[in-house]
């Protein structure tokens, strides 16, 4: 499309999480004359923000040193930390690792967070607009990145535009910062048409999913942090739980499952569920109300799969590169550091005639995040083998050794892990009790998500053949069970089984297009402003 | 002609409203808000009355928290020219805003008052039938099509049953329903530019107007939770069950 407006900045940044704009505030920070735009899918900053969230101040620290009297959401320290290994009705409890020892960090909301970065990046003179999706790299015709566009509004169902249509328009931008977290649409393409993984092992990912509760204040320790690993999920997966103590009696809760998972007939959602169920957890919740629910993919190959960070005319920043700790289970920390860090070689770049910032790599790895990354890169692959030698492996190399061995263990794809369904498991779930236990569609309607209904579905499927063909008939659709919105669902009797795809459900999780096991799924945005309106996940 | 449109900073709708655990109302903290989705339809008929050359200028007003300057922001992006914000922290209902609307149109002199025929907060439907009558001047409520001619205009009402065609003489208080029109989005360009339209900031007191709530919120509840169903064996049990358990027959 020709006729679309543009708009020219030196900087358009792709997502209002921590790692875009962090970056945009230290380019204002660092030159005040550069005009710098945010845009975000969400229909406000935060909107679609979800983390657990134990928080590391350094790179905050960093960014604004008085954040306390800026007034930063930071507001309940950690806490009393407990790490649990759970067996189906026992917990036991484990020296909790270097790793997890959060002394100094604070239990936060990382929605409320980032608004409260939003702001502080406005009155820089940062333009942050929410509701608006990029949905289309632009690029020179020597092939660098020149921009972004956004979404046409309001074309119907039949791809024709309607009465209200607004057409997208083009930001140009002497740089492109994407930070659309982790498996981004347009950081995908980059990552395609790029090659980026090229040198890099492949990117692993996991699933959290994430419940926030109001629970009875006798039972509420603000700052109270709670890890467990084991039981529901066999040793064969990895994964496990969080439960912090927030203020205002709120807990939050969450599990996150490695999307490695071999089992087609594992639902992470309901591993969920009845996790919460375990004589060690569900006390907790006695008398509670749930008031939001939600989920969201997370980069766990951290240093080796780290993907080249730049090309001319854009960078990868946060989770869209994968900058997350998953030993730390942490990542927020990581993407302000690498915003960071990127915006201060962007900003040298954008003083001369230079297109890729080639500085920012360099940077990286004199900072102490690659170091952090450096000294856990072993602790998830490791725990290939299974929770025993992971766990063994973890405890020698992060407490005795501390990263410091010679070796780098290697990360491999997620979607091609499953295996077919006649020789897996079938896992009986128990049934959702309404009070603890909840089914997936009562957990959408709390996450708020909307998505104007008459728009063209925003998941792709390469062949629609393929969920039947392959999904259905080798795996028994997968995507039912790890769609953690309902999205999926094969409905019909045989012959006539065809998948349906519920759109308006979807979380913006990006699952999908991460574990399809022919990577039939690719996950676009949807018309901007759609998806979960979360409170403060 | 000016038009003055209002429009309200309420929950979004897409937002589950939950109860405080105190009952005293809902809660609101960390919660999306946005514009009024009626108010945004009469905003939308006042910007394409400006784009066929009925109206001449679009003062948006709201009365709320400093926060309602994002939702003035909206009406200006989606075309208004200024807007007013009626800052004040206080619970305010819709007699203490059409008293404040009263004020602003004497002064703005509107040729027409728009407003959303109700809040999707609280459901009052009040504040456009008041505003009329403290003016003293015509009203046309649930409007679904408006005609301005020299001097009047013609309300197409929905009401039960059918619709209802008023003719009325201007200046006049119109309140828009959901078939008035589709609002168009905001496009980013608009947004930029409405950053840079004024916005005044006025205070109730400073408009002498008394913005004390006249009602009391006793409790709020939620609804209670709905029975699951049952399945009957046969059309004679369930004759039985409605007429001794559901009693309705």
């Amino acid at each position: 499309m020709s006729d679309r407006e543009s708009m020219a900045f030196d900087v358009v940044v792709v997502g209002a999480g921590p790692s875009g704009l962090s970056t945009a505030i230290r380019l204002k920070q660092l030159d005040p004359a550069l005009s710098v735009c945010v845009i975000d899918k969400g229909s406000e900053v935060g909107a679609h923000i979800l983390s657990g969230a134990v928080f590391e101040p350094r790179a905050l620290e960093e960014l604004f040193p008085d954040w306390r009297e800026r007034g930063a959401p930071l507001t309940v320290p950690a806490g009393d930390d407990r790490f649990l290994l759970l067996s189906e009705k026992r917990a036991r409890r484990l020296p909790t690792p270097p790793s997890l020892r959060n002394h100094g960090n604070y239990i936060i909301s990382l929605a409320a967070l980032c608004r409260w970065l939003a702001g502080q990046a406005e009155a820089l003179g940062v333009e942050i607009f929410a509701g608006f999706a990029a949905s289309d790299l632009l690029f020179d015709a020597d092939g660098a990145v020149k921009g972004v566009a956004t979404g046409d509004m309001g074309v119907g169902k039949d791809c024709v535009p309607g009465p209200n249509f607004t057409p997208g328009i083009e930001l140009h931008a002497r740089q492109t910062i994407l930070a659309e977290g982790c498996r981004g649409s347009l950081s995908k393409v980059l990552s395609e048409r790029y090659d980026l993984h090229a040198e890099a092992d492949p990117q692993t990912y996991g699933l959290g999913i994430k419940e926030l509760w109001e629970i009875d204040p006798a039972l509420h320790q603000p700052g109270s942090i709670t890890h467990t690993i084991g039981w529901p999920l066999d040793a064969g997966t990895y994964g496990g739980s969080f439960l912090y103590h927030l203020d205002q009696n709120q807990v939050s809760v969450g599990f996150v499952i490695g999307l490695d998972y071999r089992n087609p007939y594992l639902s992470p959602f309901e591993e969920f569920q009845r996790f919460k169920s375990h004589p060690a957890i569900a006390p907790v919740f006695a008398g509670a109300r749930r008031i939001a629910y939600g989920a969201r993919a997370v980069s766990e190959g951290g240093l080796q799969s780290l993907p080249r960070l730049t090309v001319p005319g854009a960078v990868l920043v946060g989770d869209a590169a994968g900058f997350l700790n998953v030993a730390k289970v942490k990542g927020s920390h990581a993407a302000m550091k690498s915003g960071m860090l990127a915006a201060e070689s962007v900003a040298v770049l954008l003083k001369g005639e230079g297109r890729e910032a080639l500085g920012y790599p360099q940077v990286f790895k004199e900072s102490w995040l690659w170091e952090e990354l450096r000294a856990v890169r072993n602790i998830r692959p490791a725990f290939h083998r299974g929770l025993w030698l992971g766990l063994a492996y973890s405890a020698v190399e992060s407490g005795a050794l501390r990263g410091r061995v010679p070796w780098t263990l290697g990360n491999h794809a997620d979607h091609p892990r499953l295996k077919e369904a006649p020789s897996s498991r079938r896992i009986d779930y128990p049934r959702p009790d309404g009070t603890l236990r909840f089914d997936r569609l009562s957990s959408v309607f709390i996450s708020n998500t909307h998505h104007e209904e008459n728009q063209p579905s925003h998941i792709k499927l390469a062949d629609p053949q393929v969920p039947i063909t392959v999904n259905h008939r080798r795996f028994d659709s997968p995507e039912q069970r790890y769609c953690p919105a309902g999205v999926y669902e094969v409905v019909g009797e045989e012959p006539q089984i065809r998948l349906q795809i519920n759109a308006a459900n979807c979380l913006h999780c990006k699952t999908c297009d991460i574990k399809d096991p022919t990577q039939n799924i690719t996950w676009t945005v949807p018309e901007g402003g759609g998806g979960p309106n979360y409170p403060n996940m | 002609m000016k038009i003055l449109v209002a429009v309200k900073r309420v929950v979004d709708y897409n937002v589950k409203v939950r109860v405080k655990s105190d009952k005293s109302g809902v809660e609101t903290a960390n919660i999306k808000f946005s514009m009024n989705p009626f108010d945004e339809i009469a905003v939308e008929e006042a910007v394409r009355l400006k784009e066929a050359g009925t109206a001449t200028e679009i003062v948006a007003v709201s009365v709320g928290p400093q926060a309602a300057t994002e939702t003035l922001r909206t009406a200006l992006a989606m075309g208004a020219d200024r807007g007013i914000l009626v800052q004040t922290e206080a619970e305010i209902q819709p007699l203490a805003v059409a008293k404040i609307l009263k004020c602003l149109a004497e002064k703005e002199q509107p040729g027409l008052v728009l407003l959303g025929k109700q809040a999707i907060d609280d459901d009052s439907n009040q504040t456009g039938q008041m505003l009329a009558a403290l003016l003293g001047r015509p009203q046309g409520t649930f409007a679904s099509k408006l005609a301005v001619a020299d001097g009047s205009v013609a309300v197409t009402r929905e009401v039960d049953g059918g619709l209802e065609t008023v003719a009325l003489e201007l200046p006049a208080v119109v309140t828009a329903d959901l078939r008035l029109n589709e609002p168009r989005y905001a496009s980013l360009p608009n947004i930029m530019k409405a950053k840079k339209k004024p916005i005044e900031t006025v205070t109730p007191e400073a408009l002498g107007v008394d913005v004390a709530p006249r009602l009391i919120t006793l409790s709020v509840e939620e609804p209670a939770k709905r029975q699951a169903g049952i399945k009957v064996a046969d059309v004679a049990t369930l004759v039985e069950k409605l007429k001794s358990e559901a009693k309705v027959i």
